[in-house]
């Protein structure tokens, strides 16, 4: 018809100056777009840039000590003249303060986001809420002096045995500062849940607890999942507190009633201590650095997985 | 406002299950009820109709007391009387978690929980503390019976309900109110999200469950209203415009309000 007639007419060569392109809003864009670029490549450099730097320092550290060694040995002494290296005593630290963390800051943090998403009025939450995250707010250091000249002789009126320094005082404290993470997250992840879910809900009949536990819960578990191993790294890489509270003594052991020496602790210790650089004894705390590195990762791949696992499509 | 009943148009065997009385509501300051009145018959579908904005959903949801959940949502007058029972169901007194147990309720958007097809329906069993599995496992079947969907799910009941297509989701949704033996079931626009085949399969749905229950539907398709209800009110701006038996709204409505807006001359 009139479309085909108009093809046979050749195709004009010439751009008339209203449809022409501008030259000065193109190298805007790109100039923004370079800025963008930069930015972006900057982040990530930076991430290369210290697992290099871990990675080579601890491949140095490990052509002196045996990766079997440092994986299995039950003595943590690398400022002796009989040095011993086996990671499993810090780990055991790391394990037990934040396992103590934990135990504080799963269920409260779990709790707190139900209240604040299910129950509370909307003036009430709204007030609780900056309390809640100033809580993560304040200084690590404050949390650990808190746990070491507060919580610490609270504890020992009631175990008179607790040694001044210990791990369970610093776990405690250590998870009432993780609590605001777990809490907000997991609260957010709920608010996520779409209102027809719980109307749904409400509708059959069923009380607020009902539906908070049995439909809103279920519904947000990945994002809950998410908080709870945001906490879990949290807790694996908190350093203040343990450092402050809990002793850095080397301890192989899993009784929060003892004190201990968690990975990050060790490596304050070492870094702000007077070991000549390119030693062995320095080189540990990158062995020890990239465990942690290692570690942190793991729990970030399984929140991955589990955000995938049990994403819901509302 | 006159009200023409069902009785007065000549439909025998009629029983009442509930009468809206005078109802006014309010959200905050906004008035969105105006002294509505109508009676819903036993066993029968009744259709609620008008514009956007008219009513028609909040009326509907004062049955079930689904406003007691957001603040600001005032019952300001009036009532709703439920029968036998000759009780206002929004009297402060009354329990709006026992009104949802006699009255269901089925929504715009299909709404499965983010459970096994079972637990789906056993939902409105488990939240009355039914423990019983063998009770359990008959309930859940007749009611995925009576909402069509047994024959679909009786080899699959642990998947996921939101695996099903959006018809079947639906029908679960059904199935699931169906559960607890309510007395009344609201539908909120239920087909509005669903192809026209699925439509037809709830539509049908609805008038086999009219045997056993009462019904309420809020529809904006006038030509739903007219294939399925018994009964028909027509609402504007938050008043009752007509009430009716359907027949007689879609062939002689009485207001010329009703006729502009069945004859698509408005609305």
């Amino acid at each position: 018809m009139t479309a085909s007639a108009s093809l046979k007419l050749p195709v004009p060569t010439g751009v008339s100056d209203r449809l022409k392109r501008k030259l000065s809003r193109n190298l805007k864009e790109r100039v923004i777009e370079s800025i963008l670029f930069a930015a972006a490549a900057f982040s990530v450099f930076v991430t290369i840039a210290i697992v290099w730097v871990l990675v080579k320092e601890s491949w140095a550290f490990f052509e002196h000590v045996p990766v079997t060694d440092f994986l299995f040995d039950t003595q943590w002494t690398p400022l002796f003249d009989d040095a011993h290296y086996g990671i499993m005593v810090l780990l055991s630290g790391t394990l037990t303060s934040s396992g103590v963390a934990l135990v504080v800051a799963i269920p409260l943090g779990t709790i707190i986001a139900i209240y604040l998403s299910e129950f509370a009025g909307f003036k009430l939450r709204e007030i609780a809420k900056p309390f809640l995250e100033l809580l993560g707010g304040v200084p690590t250091i404050v949390y650990g002096y808190f746990a070491l000249t507060f919580l610490t002789p609270i504890l020992q009126k009631i175990y008179p045995d607790l040694p001044g320094f210990n791990l369970l005082s610093a776990g405690l404290v250590m998870g009432v500062m993780i609590i605001p993470y777990v809490a907000s997250l997991s609260e957010d992840a709920m608010r996520a849940v779409p209102m027809s879910l719980r109307e749904g809900s409400y509708a059959m009949g069923a009380t607020r607890l009902q539906t908070a536990l049995w439909v809103v819960t279920p519904a947000a578990t990945s994002g809950i999942a998410s908080a709870y191993i945001l906490g879990i790294s949290r807790a694996v890489g908190e350093t203040m507190i343990l450092a402050v509270a809990a002793g850095m003594q080397p301890n192989l052991t899993f009784n929060p009633a003892e004190p201990g020496a968690t990975i990050t602790s060790y490596i304050v210790q070492v870094a702000l201590g007077d070991l000549p650089h390119g030693s062995i004894g320095y080189q540990t705390i990158f062995a020890a650095g990239l465990t942690l590195l290692l570690m942190t990762l793991a729990f970030n791949l399984l929140g991955y997985w589990l955000r995938k696992r049990f994403r819901e499509v509302y | 406002m006159q009200i023409q009943t069902g009785l007065e148009a000549g439909v025998e065997g009629t029983v009442l299950k509930a009468e809206v009385r005078d109802l006014d509501f309010h959200y905050g300051a906004f008035h969105a009820l105006k002294r509505v009145s109508m009676p819903i018959y036993d066993r029968r579908v009744t259709a609620l109709i008008g514009p956007s904005g008219c009513g028609k959903s909040t009326l509907l949801r004062c049955f079930n007391r689904m406003h007691d959940l957001y603040p600001g949502n005032r019952y300001s007058g009036g009532g709703i009387v439920f029968h036998p029972d000759n009780t206002n169901l929004l009297a402060p007194e009354v329990d709006p978690i026992e009104v949802r147990m006699r009255i269901s309720m089925v929504f715009q958007k299909p709404n499965p929980f983010p459970k096994s097809i079972y637990e789906n329906v056993a939902y409105s069993l488990r939240v009355r503390g039914m423990r019983n599995k063998n009770e359990l496992d008959d309930r859940v079947e007749s009611a995925l019976k009576g909402a069509a969907l047994w024959n679909e799910v009786s080899d699959r009941l642990k998947e996921l309900g939101a695996n099903l297509s959006g018809g079947q989701q639906q029908r679960l949704c059904i199935a699931r109110a169906l559960a607890s033996d309510p007395e009344i079931i609201l539908f909120d626009e239920p087909t509005s999200a669903l192809d026209p085949i699925a439509t037809a399969s709830i539509e049908e749905l609805v008038t086999e469950l009219k045997e056993k229950v009462t019904i309420l539907i809020v529809t904006h398709n006038m030509q739903q209203a007219a294939r399925i209800s018994d009964y028909t009110a027509y609402m504007y701006l938050g008043e009752m415009v007509e009430f009716g038996v359907t027949d007689q709204i879609f062939i002689k409505p009485t207001k010329k309000a009703t006729e502009d807006y069945i004859t698509g001359r408005f609305g």
